[in-house]
Protein backbone atom coordinates (compact mmCIF):
# COMPACT_ATOMS: atom_id res chain seq x y z
CA UNK A 1 0.00 0.00 0.00
CA UNK A 2 1.62 3.44 -1.02
CA UNK A 3 2.57 5.52 1.49
CA UNK A 4 0.62 9.07 1.99
CA UNK A 5 2.61 10.91 -0.67
CA UNK A 6 3.67 14.06 1.35
CA UNK A 7 4.56 16.50 -1.19
CA UNK A 8 6.41 20.40 -1.20
CA UNK A 9 7.68 22.69 -3.81
CA UNK A 10 11.53 24.62 -3.72
CA UNK A 11 11.31 27.77 -5.90
CA UNK A 12 14.30 29.74 -6.86
CA UNK A 13 13.56 33.23 -7.90
CA UNK A 14 15.59 35.06 -10.51
CA UNK A 15 16.56 38.43 -9.60
CA UNK A 16 17.35 41.76 -10.97
CA UNK A 17 18.40 45.15 -9.28
CA UNK A 18 17.45 48.29 -11.23
CA UNK A 19 19.51 51.19 -9.90
CA UNK A 20 21.09 50.04 -7.11
CA UNK A 21 24.42 47.44 -6.33
CA UNK A 22 23.34 44.46 -8.46
CA UNK A 23 24.97 42.03 -6.87
CA UNK A 24 22.37 39.49 -6.31
CA UNK A 25 23.67 37.65 -3.28
CA UNK A 26 23.21 41.21 -1.45
CA UNK A 27 20.18 41.82 -2.96
CA UNK A 28 18.69 38.73 -2.32
CA UNK A 29 19.65 38.63 1.62
CA UNK A 30 17.91 42.46 2.02
CA UNK A 31 15.21 41.63 0.15
CA UNK A 32 13.86 38.41 2.38
CA UNK A 33 15.14 39.84 6.18
CA UNK A 34 13.06 43.09 4.72
CA UNK A 35 10.13 39.96 4.94
CA UNK A 36 10.66 38.59 7.50
CA UNK A 37 11.58 41.44 10.02
CA UNK A 38 8.25 42.52 9.33
CA UNK A 39 6.59 39.53 10.17
CA UNK A 40 8.08 37.91 12.76
CA UNK A 41 11.42 37.99 14.73
CA UNK A 42 13.95 35.85 12.44
CA UNK A 43 14.13 32.49 13.20
CA UNK A 44 17.35 31.07 11.83
CA UNK A 45 17.29 27.77 10.23
CA UNK A 46 19.48 24.96 11.82
CA UNK A 47 21.83 23.01 9.65
CA UNK A 48 22.77 20.23 11.65
CA UNK A 49 20.55 17.93 9.76
CA UNK A 50 21.85 18.42 6.06
CA UNK A 51 23.88 16.05 4.29
CA UNK A 52 23.14 17.15 1.02
CA UNK A 53 25.72 14.98 -0.16
CA UNK A 54 24.54 11.55 0.69
CA UNK A 55 24.10 9.39 -2.59
CA UNK A 56 20.51 7.94 -2.74
CA UNK A 57 22.46 4.78 -4.58
CA UNK A 58 24.27 3.81 -1.23
CA UNK A 59 28.15 5.10 -2.23
CA UNK A 60 30.29 8.28 -1.34
CA UNK A 61 30.11 11.70 -3.50
CA UNK A 62 34.37 11.50 -3.55
CA UNK A 63 33.98 12.08 -7.44
CA UNK A 64 31.35 14.48 -7.98
CA UNK A 65 30.56 17.82 -6.10
CA UNK A 66 28.13 17.68 -3.31
CA UNK A 67 25.98 20.80 -2.95
CA UNK A 68 27.20 23.13 -0.62
CA UNK A 69 25.86 24.44 2.37
CA UNK A 70 25.33 27.98 2.80
CA UNK A 71 24.57 28.59 6.72
CA UNK A 72 26.48 32.05 6.55
CA UNK A 73 24.14 33.32 4.14
CA UNK A 74 19.84 34.63 5.35
CA UNK A 75 18.03 31.72 6.20
CA UNK A 76 14.64 32.09 8.03
CA UNK A 77 11.95 29.76 9.01
CA UNK A 78 8.21 31.46 8.98
CA UNK A 79 5.17 30.80 10.66
CA UNK A 80 3.47 28.85 7.73
CA UNK A 81 6.11 26.40 8.14
CA UNK A 82 7.58 27.28 4.88
CA UNK A 83 11.89 27.83 4.82
CA UNK A 84 12.69 31.33 3.30
CA UNK A 85 16.44 31.75 1.98
CA UNK A 86 19.55 32.91 0.34
CA UNK A 87 20.71 30.18 -2.18
CA UNK A 88 23.71 30.71 -4.24
CA UNK A 89 22.60 33.75 -5.75
CA UNK A 90 18.19 33.73 -5.52
CA UNK A 91 16.05 33.94 -2.98
CA UNK A 92 14.05 30.29 -2.91
CA UNK A 93 10.88 29.32 -0.86
CA UNK A 94 10.65 26.14 0.38
CA UNK A 95 7.20 25.47 1.06
CA UNK A 96 6.12 23.55 3.87
CA UNK A 97 5.38 19.36 3.67
CA UNK A 98 1.64 19.27 2.60
CA UNK A 99 -0.83 16.21 2.54
CA UNK A 100 -2.31 16.73 -0.66
CA UNK A 101 -1.14 18.13 -4.26
CA UNK A 102 -4.03 20.89 -4.39
CA UNK A 103 -2.52 21.87 -0.49
CA UNK A 104 1.15 22.46 -1.99
CA UNK A 105 -0.55 24.07 -4.67
CA UNK A 106 -1.49 26.76 -2.34
CA UNK A 107 1.24 27.15 -0.48
CA UNK A 108 3.58 27.67 -3.85
CA UNK A 109 0.74 30.41 -4.63
CA UNK A 110 1.14 31.40 -0.54
CA UNK A 111 4.88 31.44 -1.64
CA UNK A 112 4.33 33.93 -5.13
CA UNK A 113 2.73 36.43 -2.23
CA UNK A 114 5.45 36.19 -0.13
CA UNK A 115 8.03 37.59 -2.42
CA UNK A 116 5.11 39.92 -4.02
CA UNK A 117 4.79 41.01 -0.47
CA UNK A 118 9.21 41.26 -0.03
CA UNK A 119 9.17 43.39 -3.50
CA UNK A 120 7.02 45.83 -2.13
CA UNK A 121 8.95 45.95 1.88
CA UNK A 122 12.36 46.32 0.59
CA UNK A 123 11.87 49.48 -1.23
CA UNK A 124 11.60 51.39 1.83
CA UNK A 125 15.78 49.91 2.04
CA UNK A 126 16.25 51.11 -1.36
CA UNK A 127 17.05 54.13 -2.76
CA UNK A 128 14.14 55.81 -4.41
CA UNK A 129 14.56 55.29 -8.33
CA UNK A 130 16.00 51.77 -7.35
CA UNK A 131 13.95 48.52 -7.47
CA UNK A 132 14.81 44.67 -6.93
CA UNK A 133 12.61 42.92 -9.32
CA UNK A 134 11.89 38.89 -8.92
CA UNK A 135 11.07 36.38 -11.94
CA UNK A 136 9.54 33.13 -11.32
CA UNK A 137 11.38 30.84 -13.94
CA UNK A 138 14.29 28.75 -14.70
CA UNK A 139 16.68 30.35 -17.02
CA UNK A 140 17.89 33.70 -18.09
CA UNK A 141 18.26 32.49 -22.09
CA UNK A 142 22.17 32.61 -21.71
CA UNK A 143 22.83 29.50 -20.75
CA UNK A 144 22.38 29.70 -16.51
CA UNK A 145 19.84 27.77 -14.73
CA UNK A 146 17.78 28.12 -11.37
CA UNK A 147 15.69 24.96 -9.94
CA UNK A 148 12.07 24.56 -8.99
CA UNK A 149 12.50 21.57 -7.24
CA UNK A 150 9.62 19.19 -6.20
CA UNK A 151 10.16 16.53 -3.33
CA UNK A 152 7.57 13.84 -2.49
CA UNK A 153 7.39 10.98 -0.04
CA UNK A 154 8.46 7.52 -0.75
CA UNK A 155 8.73 4.23 1.05
CA UNK A 156 12.38 3.33 1.42
CA UNK A 157 12.00 -0.31 0.89
CA UNK A 158 11.14 0.48 -3.05
CA UNK A 159 14.56 -0.61 -4.72
CA UNK A 160 16.38 2.70 -6.00
CA UNK A 161 17.06 1.42 -9.56
CA UNK A 162 13.58 0.47 -10.25
CA UNK A 163 12.11 4.19 -9.08
CA UNK A 164 15.13 5.47 -11.74
CA UNK A 165 13.89 3.32 -14.86
CA UNK A 166 9.71 3.48 -13.76
CA UNK A 167 9.81 7.06 -12.89
CA UNK A 168 12.35 8.45 -15.88
CA UNK A 169 9.56 8.21 -18.43
CA UNK A 170 7.04 10.52 -16.50
CA UNK A 171 9.77 12.60 -15.89
CA UNK A 172 10.72 13.29 -19.69
CA UNK A 173 7.46 13.70 -21.14
CA UNK A 174 5.14 15.21 -18.43
CA UNK A 175 6.41 18.43 -19.88
CA UNK A 176 4.08 18.35 -21.89
CA UNK A 177 1.72 20.03 -19.76
CA UNK A 178 4.27 21.34 -16.73
CA UNK A 179 6.65 22.68 -19.24
CA UNK A 180 6.63 26.86 -19.04
CA UNK A 181 7.79 27.12 -22.40
CA UNK A 182 11.11 29.09 -23.57
CA UNK A 183 11.95 31.41 -26.24
CA UNK A 184 15.41 30.03 -27.81
CA UNK A 185 17.32 27.55 -26.91
CA UNK A 186 20.59 26.72 -24.62
CA UNK A 187 21.42 23.66 -25.75
CA UNK A 188 25.14 23.47 -26.24
CA UNK A 189 24.33 22.07 -29.94
CA UNK A 190 21.98 24.05 -30.60
CA UNK A 191 22.29 28.18 -31.49
CA UNK A 192 19.65 29.56 -29.88
CA UNK A 193 17.46 30.70 -32.97
CA UNK A 194 17.59 27.17 -34.46
CA UNK A 195 14.58 26.12 -31.82
CA UNK A 196 12.60 29.62 -31.60
CA UNK A 197 9.88 28.05 -29.28
CA UNK A 198 10.31 25.39 -26.92
CA UNK A 199 7.85 23.91 -24.29
CA UNK A 200 10.40 23.55 -21.08
CA UNK A 201 12.38 26.28 -19.50
CA UNK A 202 14.90 23.48 -18.25
CA UNK A 203 14.90 20.59 -21.00
CA UNK A 204 18.54 22.26 -22.54
CA UNK A 205 20.53 21.65 -19.29
CA UNK A 206 19.93 17.68 -18.22
CA UNK A 207 22.99 15.82 -19.38
CA UNK A 208 23.14 12.67 -17.52
CA UNK A 209 20.04 10.26 -16.20
CA UNK A 210 20.96 9.70 -12.47
CA UNK A 211 23.27 11.79 -10.48
CA UNK A 212 23.80 13.61 -7.01
CA UNK A 213 24.53 17.15 -8.77
CA UNK A 214 22.17 20.01 -9.05
CA UNK A 215 23.83 22.76 -10.90
CA UNK A 216 26.47 21.19 -13.03
CA UNK A 217 25.94 17.51 -15.02
CA UNK A 218 22.06 17.98 -14.07
CA UNK A 219 20.54 14.77 -13.91
CA UNK A 220 16.85 13.92 -14.88
CA UNK A 221 16.75 11.78 -11.60
CA UNK A 222 18.76 13.67 -8.56
CA UNK A 223 19.81 11.10 -5.93
CA UNK A 224 20.22 13.38 -3.12
CA UNK A 225 19.58 10.81 0.25
CA UNK A 226 18.41 13.34 2.77
CA UNK A 227 15.23 12.26 4.00
CA UNK A 228 15.01 15.01 6.66
CA UNK A 229 12.56 12.13 8.10
CA UNK A 230 13.35 8.55 9.55
CA UNK A 231 16.07 7.47 7.37
CA UNK A 232 15.02 3.51 8.01
CA UNK A 233 11.62 4.29 6.84
CA UNK A 234 11.47 6.55 3.87
CA UNK A 235 13.23 8.59 1.07
CA UNK A 236 12.51 11.97 -0.15
CA UNK A 237 12.41 11.97 -4.06
CA UNK A 238 13.94 14.99 -4.95
CA UNK A 239 13.20 16.33 -8.21
CA UNK A 240 15.07 18.91 -10.16
CA UNK A 241 13.72 18.51 -13.39
CA UNK A 242 10.61 20.60 -13.33
CA UNK A 243 10.07 23.85 -14.78
CA UNK A 244 8.59 26.65 -12.80
CA UNK A 245 4.77 27.17 -13.33
CA UNK A 246 2.62 30.36 -13.38
CA UNK A 247 -0.62 28.39 -14.01
CA UNK A 248 -2.07 26.94 -10.92
CA UNK A 249 -3.45 23.77 -12.64
CA UNK A 250 -0.28 23.52 -14.37
CA UNK A 251 1.22 23.19 -10.64
CA UNK A 252 -1.35 20.80 -9.53
CA UNK A 253 -0.92 18.02 -12.24
CA UNK A 254 2.77 18.42 -12.08
CA UNK A 255 2.62 17.32 -8.52
CA UNK A 256 -0.02 15.20 -8.67
CA UNK A 257 0.22 12.95 -11.58
CA UNK A 258 4.20 12.83 -10.24
CA UNK A 259 2.48 11.81 -6.95
CA UNK A 260 0.20 8.91 -8.42
CA UNK A 261 2.98 7.47 -10.77
CA UNK A 262 5.17 7.28 -7.42
CA UNK A 263 2.77 5.30 -5.37
CA UNK A 264 2.04 2.92 -8.21
CA UNK A 265 5.67 2.37 -8.41
CA UNK A 266 5.72 1.48 -4.64
CA UNK A 267 2.82 -0.76 -5.40
CA UNK A 268 4.34 -2.49 -7.99
CA UNK A 269 1.28 -1.21 -10.96
CA UNK A 270 3.93 -0.17 -13.44
CA UNK A 271 2.70 -3.03 -16.17
CA UNK A 272 4.04 -1.56 -19.42
CA UNK A 273 7.76 -1.15 -19.74
CA UNK A 274 8.35 2.26 -20.98
CA UNK A 275 11.94 2.71 -20.38
CA UNK A 276 13.25 4.62 -22.47
CA UNK A 277 16.44 4.04 -24.52
CA UNK A 278 18.11 7.60 -24.58
CA UNK A 279 16.12 9.76 -21.68
CA UNK A 280 18.84 12.77 -21.55
CA UNK A 281 18.29 13.05 -25.95
CA UNK A 282 14.39 12.47 -25.46
CA UNK A 283 13.97 14.99 -23.24
CA UNK A 284 15.74 18.00 -25.22
CA UNK A 285 13.64 16.42 -28.19
CA UNK A 286 10.18 16.39 -26.57
CA UNK A 287 11.04 20.33 -25.22
CA UNK A 288 12.40 21.16 -28.94
CA UNK A 289 8.90 20.13 -30.63
CA UNK A 290 5.85 22.11 -29.75
CA UNK A 291 3.57 20.59 -32.47
CA UNK A 292 4.06 17.38 -29.92
CA UNK A 293 4.44 14.96 -33.28
CA UNK A 294 8.44 14.18 -32.08
CA UNK A 295 8.59 10.15 -31.33
CA UNK A 296 11.33 9.24 -28.69
CA UNK A 297 12.88 5.95 -28.16
CA UNK A 298 11.95 3.07 -25.83
CA UNK A 299 14.15 0.43 -25.01
CA UNK A 300 11.92 -2.07 -26.65
CA UNK A 301 12.65 -0.57 -29.39
CA UNK A 302 8.82 0.94 -30.18
CA UNK A 303 9.23 4.71 -30.94
CA UNK A 304 6.76 6.56 -29.10
CA UNK A 305 5.46 10.64 -28.59
CA UNK A 306 5.58 12.15 -25.43
CA UNK A 307 1.14 12.25 -25.65
CA UNK A 308 1.38 8.52 -26.13
CA UNK A 309 3.52 8.20 -23.09
CA UNK A 310 1.60 9.93 -20.84
CA UNK A 311 -1.41 8.51 -22.38
CA UNK A 312 0.09 4.86 -21.85
CA UNK A 313 0.45 6.05 -17.58
CA UNK A 314 -2.89 7.72 -17.08
CA UNK A 315 -4.21 4.67 -18.68
CA UNK A 316 -2.70 2.42 -15.84
CA UNK A 317 -2.87 4.98 -13.60
CA UNK A 318 -7.21 4.77 -14.35
CA UNK A 319 -6.55 0.94 -13.34
CA UNK A 320 -4.65 1.08 -10.31
CA UNK A 321 -7.01 4.03 -8.62
CA UNK A 322 -10.19 1.59 -9.61
CA UNK A 323 -7.68 -1.69 -8.08
CA UNK A 324 -6.31 0.38 -5.42
CA UNK A 325 -7.98 3.53 -4.42
CA UNK A 326 -5.70 6.77 -4.72
CA UNK A 327 -6.34 7.42 -0.39
CA UNK A 328 -2.21 7.89 -0.60
CA UNK A 329 -3.00 11.19 -2.40
CA UNK A 330 -5.45 12.09 0.33
CA UNK A 331 -8.65 12.95 -1.51
CA UNK A 332 -7.33 14.62 -4.80
CA UNK A 333 -6.29 11.42 -6.50
CA UNK A 334 -10.43 11.42 -8.81
CA UNK A 335 -9.51 15.05 -9.15
CA UNK A 336 -6.07 14.94 -10.48
CA UNK A 337 -7.11 12.04 -12.90
CA UNK A 338 -10.01 13.79 -14.30
CA UNK A 339 -8.07 16.65 -15.10
CA UNK A 340 -4.95 14.73 -16.23
CA UNK A 341 -7.50 13.38 -19.08
CA UNK A 342 -8.71 16.85 -19.75
CA UNK A 343 -5.32 17.77 -20.56
CA UNK A 344 -3.99 15.29 -22.39
CA UNK A 345 -7.92 14.90 -24.44
CA UNK A 346 -6.85 19.18 -25.02
CA UNK A 347 -3.40 18.36 -26.16
CA UNK A 348 -4.18 15.49 -28.55
CA UNK A 349 -6.73 17.00 -30.30
CA UNK A 350 -5.70 21.01 -30.15
CA UNK A 351 -3.36 22.53 -27.83
CA UNK A 352 -4.74 25.82 -27.89
CA UNK A 353 -7.90 23.94 -26.09
CA UNK A 354 -5.70 24.12 -22.98
CA UNK A 355 -4.26 27.50 -22.98
CA UNK A 356 -5.79 28.61 -19.79
CA UNK A 357 -3.95 25.82 -18.07
CA UNK A 358 -0.68 24.97 -19.95
CA UNK A 359 2.33 27.39 -19.16
CA UNK A 360 4.29 27.12 -22.47
CA UNK A 361 0.71 27.03 -24.84
CA UNK A 362 -0.80 30.50 -23.43
CA UNK A 363 3.05 31.53 -23.65
CA UNK A 364 3.12 30.46 -27.16
CA UNK A 365 0.21 31.44 -28.53
CA UNK A 366 1.02 35.34 -27.19
CA UNK A 367 4.45 34.75 -28.45
CA UNK A 368 3.05 33.65 -32.04
CA UNK A 369 0.49 36.50 -31.97
CA UNK A 370 3.20 39.42 -30.98
CA UNK A 371 4.96 38.06 -33.56
CA UNK A 372 2.78 38.34 -36.11
CA UNK A 373 0.83 41.77 -34.81
CA UNK A 374 4.55 43.42 -35.27
CA UNK A 375 6.32 41.37 -38.09
CA UNK A 376 8.63 39.77 -36.31
CA UNK A 377 10.33 36.57 -36.53
CA UNK A 378 9.78 33.70 -33.73
CA UNK A 379 13.20 34.70 -32.46
CA UNK A 380 13.78 37.68 -31.60
CA UNK A 381 14.60 40.51 -28.81
CA UNK A 382 11.09 41.56 -28.52
CA UNK A 383 9.90 37.83 -28.23
CA UNK A 384 12.48 37.01 -25.99
CA UNK A 385 11.58 39.95 -23.54
CA UNK A 386 7.97 38.64 -23.44
CA UNK A 387 8.80 35.42 -22.84
CA UNK A 388 10.67 36.75 -19.52
CA UNK A 389 8.28 39.16 -18.63
CA UNK A 390 5.78 36.67 -18.49
CA UNK A 391 7.47 35.35 -15.18
CA UNK A 392 7.83 38.98 -13.47
CA UNK A 393 6.49 39.08 -10.13
CA UNK A 394 5.43 42.38 -9.78
CA UNK A 395 1.41 42.02 -10.59
CA UNK A 396 1.69 45.39 -12.46
CA UNK A 397 4.10 44.30 -15.08
CA UNK A 398 2.85 40.32 -15.14
CA UNK A 399 1.87 38.99 -18.12
CA UNK A 400 1.33 35.56 -17.00
CA UNK A 401 -1.52 37.45 -14.60
CA UNK A 402 -2.99 38.66 -18.24
CA UNK A 403 -3.47 35.71 -20.65
CA UNK A 404 -6.31 34.26 -18.88
CA UNK A 405 -4.85 31.33 -17.00
CA UNK A 406 -7.21 29.72 -14.87
CA UNK A 407 -7.12 30.36 -11.37
CA UNK A 408 -8.40 27.50 -8.68
CA UNK A 409 -6.85 28.92 -5.37
CA UNK A 410 -9.46 31.73 -3.65
CA UNK A 411 -7.61 34.50 -2.43
CA UNK A 412 -8.61 34.43 1.13
CA UNK A 413 -6.92 30.30 1.48
CA UNK A 414 -3.74 31.98 -0.11
CA UNK A 415 -3.63 34.90 2.38
CA UNK A 416 -4.28 32.50 4.99
CA UNK A 417 -1.56 30.48 3.83
CA UNK A 418 1.16 33.18 4.38
CA UNK A 419 0.78 32.80 7.72
CA UNK A 420 -0.59 29.75 8.93
CA UNK A 421 0.87 26.16 8.41
CA UNK A 422 -1.26 23.20 6.75
CA UNK A 423 -3.00 21.75 10.21
CA UNK A 424 -2.27 17.83 8.97
CA UNK A 425 1.76 17.50 8.69
CA UNK A 426 4.18 18.42 10.96
CA UNK A 427 4.63 21.83 9.60
CA UNK A 428 1.70 22.97 11.98
CA UNK A 429 4.06 21.87 15.20
CA UNK A 430 6.70 24.45 13.47
CA UNK A 431 4.58 26.68 12.42
CA UNK A 432 2.44 26.57 15.43
CA UNK A 433 5.04 26.87 18.07
CA UNK A 434 6.72 29.74 15.93
CA UNK A 435 4.12 31.43 15.79
CA UNK A 436 3.17 31.74 19.57
CA UNK A 437 6.60 31.59 21.03
CA UNK A 438 9.40 33.26 18.63
CA UNK A 439 11.59 33.95 21.75
CA UNK A 440 11.53 30.39 22.58
CA UNK A 441 12.90 28.97 19.36
CA UNK A 442 16.49 28.96 18.66
CA UNK A 443 16.25 27.00 15.91
CA UNK A 444 14.35 24.96 13.44
CA UNK A 445 14.70 22.57 10.33
CA UNK A 446 12.50 20.34 8.50
CA UNK A 447 12.86 17.60 11.51
CA UNK A 448 13.88 19.45 14.86
CA UNK A 449 13.01 22.20 16.58
CA UNK A 450 15.27 23.39 19.09
CA UNK A 451 14.19 25.49 22.39
CA UNK A 452 15.51 27.91 24.87
CA UNK A 453 13.29 27.26 27.74
CA UNK A 454 15.70 29.71 29.98
CA UNK A 455 17.89 27.44 31.79
CA UNK A 456 20.83 24.88 29.86
CA UNK A 457 20.62 22.49 28.00
CA UNK A 458 18.50 23.60 25.00
CA UNK A 459 16.20 21.46 24.27
CA UNK A 460 15.57 19.85 20.66
CA UNK A 461 12.58 18.01 20.04
CA UNK A 462 12.41 15.85 17.35
CA UNK A 463 10.43 15.51 14.54
CA UNK A 464 10.90 11.70 12.60
CA UNK A 465 7.53 11.27 11.38
CA UNK A 466 6.29 13.93 8.66
CA UNK A 467 2.90 12.87 9.55
CA UNK A 468 2.88 13.54 13.31
CA UNK A 469 2.70 16.89 14.55
CA UNK A 470 -0.54 17.66 13.40
CA UNK A 471 -3.06 19.53 14.50
CA UNK A 472 -4.90 16.50 15.54
CA UNK A 473 -1.97 15.18 17.48
CA UNK A 474 -0.79 18.07 18.77
CA UNK A 475 -3.18 20.74 18.57
CA UNK A 476 -4.43 20.91 22.08
CA UNK A 477 -0.73 21.07 23.14
CA UNK A 478 0.34 23.43 21.47
CA UNK A 479 -3.14 26.04 21.56
CA UNK A 480 -3.22 25.46 24.65
CA UNK A 481 0.11 25.44 26.49
CA UNK A 482 0.74 28.03 28.45
CA UNK A 483 4.49 28.16 27.79
CA UNK A 484 7.26 26.29 25.90
CA UNK A 485 8.30 24.54 29.62
CA UNK A 486 4.21 23.62 29.72
CA UNK A 487 4.57 22.30 26.17
CA UNK A 488 8.01 20.28 26.29
CA UNK A 489 6.28 18.89 29.79
CA UNK A 490 3.06 17.33 28.49
CA UNK A 491 5.10 16.60 24.65
CA UNK A 492 7.03 14.31 27.19
CA UNK A 493 4.12 12.87 29.11
CA UNK B 1 -10.30 24.04 -2.96
CA UNK B 2 -10.86 20.49 -4.59
CA UNK B 3 -14.53 21.50 -6.00
CA UNK B 4 -12.56 24.62 -7.44
CA UNK B 5 -9.90 22.94 -9.53
CA UNK B 6 -12.87 20.28 -10.54
CA UNK B 7 -14.64 23.19 -11.58
CA UNK B 8 -14.10 22.87 -15.94
CA UNK B 9 -15.66 20.03 -17.19
CA UNK B 10 -14.10 16.95 -18.43
CA UNK B 11 -14.00 17.16 -22.19
CA UNK B 12 -14.81 13.57 -22.48
CA UNK B 13 -13.45 10.51 -24.00
CA UNK B 14 -9.63 10.50 -25.80
CA UNK B 15 -11.19 9.39 -28.79
CA UNK B 16 -13.98 11.43 -29.23
CA UNK B 17 -12.25 15.06 -28.18
CA UNK B 18 -11.91 16.25 -31.36
CA UNK B 19 -14.08 18.71 -32.61
CA UNK B 20 -15.41 17.03 -35.53
CA UNK B 21 -19.33 17.38 -35.21
CA UNK B 22 -18.98 21.14 -34.85
CA UNK B 23 -20.16 22.68 -37.88
CA UNK B 24 -17.84 24.93 -39.92
CA UNK B 25 -19.23 28.84 -39.27
CA UNK B 26 -19.21 27.54 -35.64
CA UNK B 27 -15.90 27.03 -35.99
CA UNK B 28 -14.81 30.33 -37.67
CA UNK B 29 -17.44 32.35 -35.32
CA UNK B 30 -15.03 30.63 -32.26
CA UNK B 31 -11.58 31.54 -34.17
CA UNK B 32 -12.65 34.96 -34.57
CA UNK B 33 -13.83 35.19 -30.62
CA UNK B 34 -10.22 34.08 -29.92
CA UNK B 35 -8.48 36.21 -32.26
CA UNK B 36 -10.61 39.25 -30.82
CA UNK B 37 -9.97 38.09 -27.39
CA UNK B 38 -5.64 37.77 -28.19
CA UNK B 39 -6.14 41.16 -29.75
CA UNK B 40 -7.43 42.34 -26.15
CA UNK B 41 -4.70 40.63 -24.93
CA UNK B 42 -1.87 42.31 -26.92
CA UNK B 43 -3.30 45.60 -26.41
CA UNK B 44 -3.23 45.63 -22.78
CA UNK B 45 0.06 43.72 -23.00
CA UNK B 46 1.71 46.62 -25.37
CA UNK B 47 0.84 48.95 -21.80
CA UNK B 48 2.68 46.93 -19.67
CA UNK B 49 5.84 45.60 -21.88
CA UNK B 50 9.31 46.89 -20.48
CA UNK B 51 10.61 49.59 -22.85
CA UNK B 52 13.76 48.77 -24.15
CA UNK B 53 13.12 45.10 -25.08
CA UNK B 54 16.98 44.69 -26.13
CA UNK B 55 18.57 46.46 -23.11
CA UNK B 56 15.97 44.24 -21.10
CA UNK B 57 17.21 41.15 -22.57
CA UNK B 58 20.74 41.79 -22.79
CA UNK B 59 20.11 42.64 -18.75
CA UNK B 60 18.88 39.89 -17.78
CA UNK B 61 21.88 37.87 -16.69
CA UNK B 62 21.48 35.15 -13.99
CA UNK B 63 23.78 32.88 -11.98
CA UNK B 64 23.11 29.30 -12.32
CA UNK B 65 20.88 28.23 -8.91
CA UNK B 66 20.27 25.08 -6.60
Amino acid sequence: MALAKVCGIETEYGIIVKGADPNPVAASSVLINAYVTSVTRRIDWDFVDEHPGNDARGFSWEDSLPPEVEPQLVNAVLTNGSRYYVDHAHPEISTPECRTPSQALLYDRAAEEIVRSSMQLVRSYLPAEAEIVLYKNNSDGKGNSYGCHENYLLDRAVPFGRLVSEITPHFVTRQVFTGAGKVGCEHPAFSPPDVPFQISQRADFFEEEVGLETTLKRPIVNTRDEPHCDPLKYRRLHVIVGDANLSEVATFLKLGTTAIVLAMIEDGAISRDLTLADPVTAVRQVSHDPTLRQTVALRTGERMTALDVQWALYEMAERYAARDGLECLGGDGPLVLSRWHEVLSGLSSDPLSVASVVDWVAKKRLVDAFAERHGLGTYDARTKALDLQYHDMRAEKSIARRVGLETVCLDDDVRRAMTEPPSDTRAYFRGRVLARWPESVVAANWDSIVFDVGRDPLRRVPMMEPLRGTRELVGDLVENSADVTELLARLGD
Amino acid sequence: MAERIQRSKNTGDRETSRDESVAPDATTAQGERLKAEMDDILDEIDDVLETNAEDFVKSYIQKGGE
